[in-house]
């Protein structure tokens, strides 16, 4: 189920932001939110909510699809307990710094 | 099949033929599927880079904007161009097998495939709009 909403929350709200963020922006087509502005809208319960459940659940998404594609790309399943061990362990890690951060806006 | 068979040691070994590491180069169908798993390390990857432009904000406006030029760097921006090539990828495909993994019915007749993929889509596009809304209004 967290895999499924990971992939869903990913493949709606990513690609919007990415372009935004990683292409527009720096490439300057369009004007970037100020920093006030983005500190307003982080400040905003629902936005860092949102934002949030997007990072937790898109790391969970990755841990469980990328241990699988090792197993069955790479046919390496003798190392299961490390792979999941760092797979999971780093989608906790990542969800619990995103809560960390949000947390200093609201 | 009646029961479980009882195995003794004379029973013969299964036939697992070992899988070799580069199956997956043996055609193309099979290399767009581990293209679509792959596509999962570049959803990783934005999620990093959304912490740290929220750690961005958080330190400041000087942080804010050389977290602006750092994106700008050709290194990250190209890494967030083919991740964004690969996000609409994953999109695609995850959009493309909902209707196979969410059966829905209304009553008794069952929702057909389309609109359970276009209903997706739809609010790919909604999310889409809000998200420009908000970062984009003066």
């Amino acid at each position: 189920m967290l895999f499924s909403a990971g992939g869903v929350m990913s493949g709606m709200l990513m690609p919007a932001l990415l372009f935004l963020f990683g292409i527009a922006f720096p490439l300057g087509w369009l004007a970037a939110p100020t920093h006030e502005r983005m500190a307003v809208v982080l400040a905003n319960p629902i936005a860092a909510l949102t934002l949030f459940a997007l990072c937790a659940l898109s790391l969970f998404h990755w841990a469980h699809r990328f241990r699988h594609t090792l197993y069955d790309g790479l046919q390496i399943k003798h190392l299961e307990e490390v792979i999941a061990t760092i797979c999971y362990g780093g989608a906790i890690v990542g969800s619990a710094m995103a809560a960390y951060l949000l947390w200093q806006f609201v | 099949m009646a029961g479980s068979p009882n195995y003794t040691d004379y029973h013969p070994r299964w036939l697992r033929r070992r899988v070799s590491t580069y199956w997956w180069l043996g055609s193309w169908s099979y290399f767009a599927f581990v293209l679509r798993e792959a596509s999962c390390i570049f959803v990783a990857w934005f999620v990093v880079y959304l912490l740290l432009l929220v750690r961005a904000v958080l330190q400041g406006e000087a942080n804010y904007q050389q977290f602006m030029s750092w994106s700008a760097t050709p290194a990250i921006f190209w890494l967030n161009v083919v991740s964004f090539l690969f996000l609409v990828y994953h999109a695609y495909s995850f959009f493309d097998a909902a209707p196979r993994a969410m059966v829905v019915h209304i009553g008794k007749t069952r929702v057909p495939a389309s609109w359970v993929a276009g209903g997706h889509y739809a609010a790919w596009v909604v999310a889409s709009a809000v998200i420009f809304w908000v970062l984009l209004r003066a």
